[in-house]
């Protein structure tokens, strides 16, 4: 009744092809983004925005250049925290290291170094697949690991080993205030989200699927391996290097190694297949339910009322969250996408059963 | 050539650990197709239980002597595994049947977060001792030869003649026994095993048990090393470069495996890592496993994958 396409003709191409046909998606993607954009920033408060959403958006971007890989083109990486580590890293020092530089071009900076380091990784995916490709790609989360922690260099010479950014000011305004950096987070998310759906819906996209699928095949049909897989090795790392950077910058101020280490990877790894293999709003699905999850689970003994000592509440918040996972992948092995996909559905029909 | 030696035989030492663990990973991957990224929290679990059944059974029956109270606190903490192996399988294996690699991953590592939890909140997160007689003085070998004498470990060499003897012990049982052949034959072809009337889920059950008695002895050894705490199940991390470089459907492959990591890992620390600055035991495995797998991408004795259009 209310999500009925009739009457909706489209008569250009560009109108057929755009990214949502269908009016009523059109409309609620607006009233989404201007509530995003206007309606949250004015009435969330310090907490939330600190605590919630600022991470929400960057781990929902980091998922976002994960599910590239992982999704879209299958090649399964355990090293993301790696990628977001060096992210940080090059666009602290490009920071710290060159007066005045503008924060836009460090985050940039930033991606471009994860690049790097994701093409050379890549290029194992060559030979190597499957499970063993996922532990190859431990080795680059290891050598991360200890090259920001041993090489001076890329903590620019600190001596305690961790680092932190100043203060950040985009074009001369400053970014302190939750909201502003908010909005910047925001602002990324949105602008990257948009390029990468319409990277996906390219034919860049079409042959990363079809490596997925079955590589032999692609490659017989003409489409070669080397630029398909590294390619989505190197839009993947830009997008994770970026969200590092974020994180780095906006969400922790100051950070040290052990923040980019190998939970964080399970952790992109869980959004991805929670949120969904292969789906864009998977990313930010998947994003939400690891955000907000620990958060509830903190404040579970709070709600239930039940006495138990923090170390109780951990391990009982460990132990939810790991059966939450098994269950989520028994019942819907495609993700929270594929619900939302399935409630649209039924969504066209209703009020009626068919 | 003195320390050279005994860098290389603390290395061979360190590398059967590794493998006792590894050989876990191999079990499960063999027979069910899983790659279980829950083995290390296993090993906590095991060695968790193990521990804390040591120390309640003289409070609770008064029992004594040390060896009693051992073998009574390793039986009990086997039948704890063969419960969990039995509840996984239950609740979680057989409803994720069919489901790609990357699901069937992921499952596990939730499973693992689980068994953590579980594991701390039952039988407790401080750390414990696990004390199975294993002399932790050091012998010095050689010494004639050598200045000084060969620095080995006893305990190390206690530990790797154990994993030897449970690398034979599974060997046998794999060879010699009906259940082992049923296993060997759900590992070569599910659907085949099935059609011939091997129970595919009982066979699952047993393997995660076994899988879950490997898991004990690794974290009994482990625990009597470093003792047991939650940084136990962390140990699983440095396993899974052996079960890559072995090959992931070979016990033997394992145990080549652990050695070669072994050693690779302490010579290039004692001798590539003042070069660059220390701490490459961390890293060295994988990248180790990066370049033969470049080579050989099943790893050294895995099976040859074909890929079919």
């Amino acid at each position: 009744m209310l999500y009925r396409e009739n009457g909706q003709f489209k008569t250009t191409y560009a109108a057929d092809s755009q990214i949502l046909p269908i009016r009523q998606d059109r409309i609620a993607m607006m009233l989404l983004l201007i509530a995003a954009f206007v309606v949250i920033p004015a009435v969330s408060s310090e907490y939330l925005l600190r605590a919630v959403l600022i991470p929400f958006l960057i781990l929902s971007l980091a998922a976002l250049g994960l599910n590239v890989l992982v999704g879209y083109c299958g090649q399964i990486s355990l090293g993301s925290g790696a990628f977001m580590a060096v992210g940080a890293y090059v666009a602290y020092n490009c920071q710290a290291r060159f007066e005045g530089m503008p924060l836009v071009v460090s985050l940039l900076a930033g991606g471009l170094g994860a690049t790097v380091l994701g093409v050379a990784f890549g290029i194992p995916s060559l030979r190597i697949k499957g499970l063993y490709l996922a532990v190859a790609t431990l080795a680059a989360q290891f050598f991360v690991d200890w090259a920001c922690l041993r090489l001076k260099w890329v903590t620019n010479d600190s001596t305690s080993g961790s680092v932190s950014v100043a203060h950040l000011d985009l074009f001369g305004l400053p970014v302190e205030s939750p909201q502003a950096r908010y909005l910047l987070c925001l602002a990324i998310v949105v602008l990257f989200a948009l390029i990468t759906k319409n990277i996906v819906r390219g034919h860049i996209g079409r042959s990363w699927m079809a490596m997925r699928d079955m590589d032999v095949a692609a490659a017989v049909i003409g489409i070669r391996p080397v630029q398909a897989k590294l390619s989505a090795f190197a839009v993947s790392s830009f997008i994770i290097g970026v969200a590092g950077a974020l994180w780095g910058f906006v969400h922790l101020g100051s950070w040290e190694p052990a923040a980019f280490g190998i939970n964080r990877s399970f952790d992109l790894l869980f959004m991805v297949i929670i949120g969904g293999l292969g789906s864009i709003s998977g990313a930010f699905f998947g994003a939400a339910f690891i955000v907000v999850l620990p958060l509830l689970l903190d404040k579970l003994p709070y709600w239930t009322g039940l006495p138990m000592d923090t170390a109780t509440a951990s391990h009982l918040a460990l132990m939810i969250f790991g059966a939450l996972i098994v269950f989520f992948l028994i019942k819907e092995p495609h993700g929270l996408a594929r619900l939302w996909a399935t409630a649209k559905e039924k969504l066209r029909l209703w009020p009626f059963p068919h | 050539m003195g320390p050279f030696i005994e860098t290389l035989i603390g290395g061979l030492m360190a590398g059967m650990l590794y493998s006792l663990i590894a050989l876990g990973f191999v079990l499960i991957f063999k027979a069910s197709g899983v790659f279980n990224f829950a083995q290390g929290a296993m090993v906590l679990f095991a060695a968790l239980a193990m521990a804390r059944l040591a120390e309640w059974l003289p409070r609770f029956t008064g029992l004594d002597g040390k060896l009693l109270v051992n073998v009574i606190a390793f039986a009990g903490a086997l039948a704890v595994m063969v419960v969990v192996a039995w509840l996984v399988e239950r609740l979680a294996l057989s409803r994720l049947v069919n489901q790609e690699g990357i699901t069937l991953l992921m499952a596990t590592l939730g499973i693992a977060y689980l068994l953590e939890g579980a594991g701390q909140m039952l039988f407790g997160n401080d750390i414990y001792k696990i004390d199975i007689g294993l002399p932790k003085d050091p012998m010095f070998l050689f010494e004639k030869t050598f200045e000084g004498g060969i620095l080995v470990s006893k305990e190390d060499l206690y530990a790797a003649l154990i994993a030897a003897a449970l690398v034979a012990s599974l060997s046998l049982f794999f060879q010699k026994t009906a259940t082992g052949r049923a296993l060997r034959a759900v590992a070569d072809d599910h659907q085949a095993a099935q059609s011939i009337g091997i129970p595919l889920s009982r066979i699952w059950v047993i393997v995660w048990s076994v899988a879950g008695f490997v898991a004990l002895v690794a974290g009994m050894i482990w625990g009597s090393k470093l003792g047991v705490q939650f940084s136990l199940s962390l140990v699983a991390l440095k396993a899974l470069p052996v079960v890559i470089l072995g090959g992931l459907t070979s016990v033997p492959g394992a145990i080549v495996g652990g050695l070669l990591i072994g050693v690779g890992e302490k010579l290039s620390e004692a001798y590539l890592g003042p070069a660059l600055g220390g701490g490459i035991e961390y890293w060295f495995g994988y990248v180790l496993v990066l370049g033969v797998l470049l080579v050989r991408p099943q790893g050294l004795f895995g099976e040859k994958i074909i890929d079919r259009v």
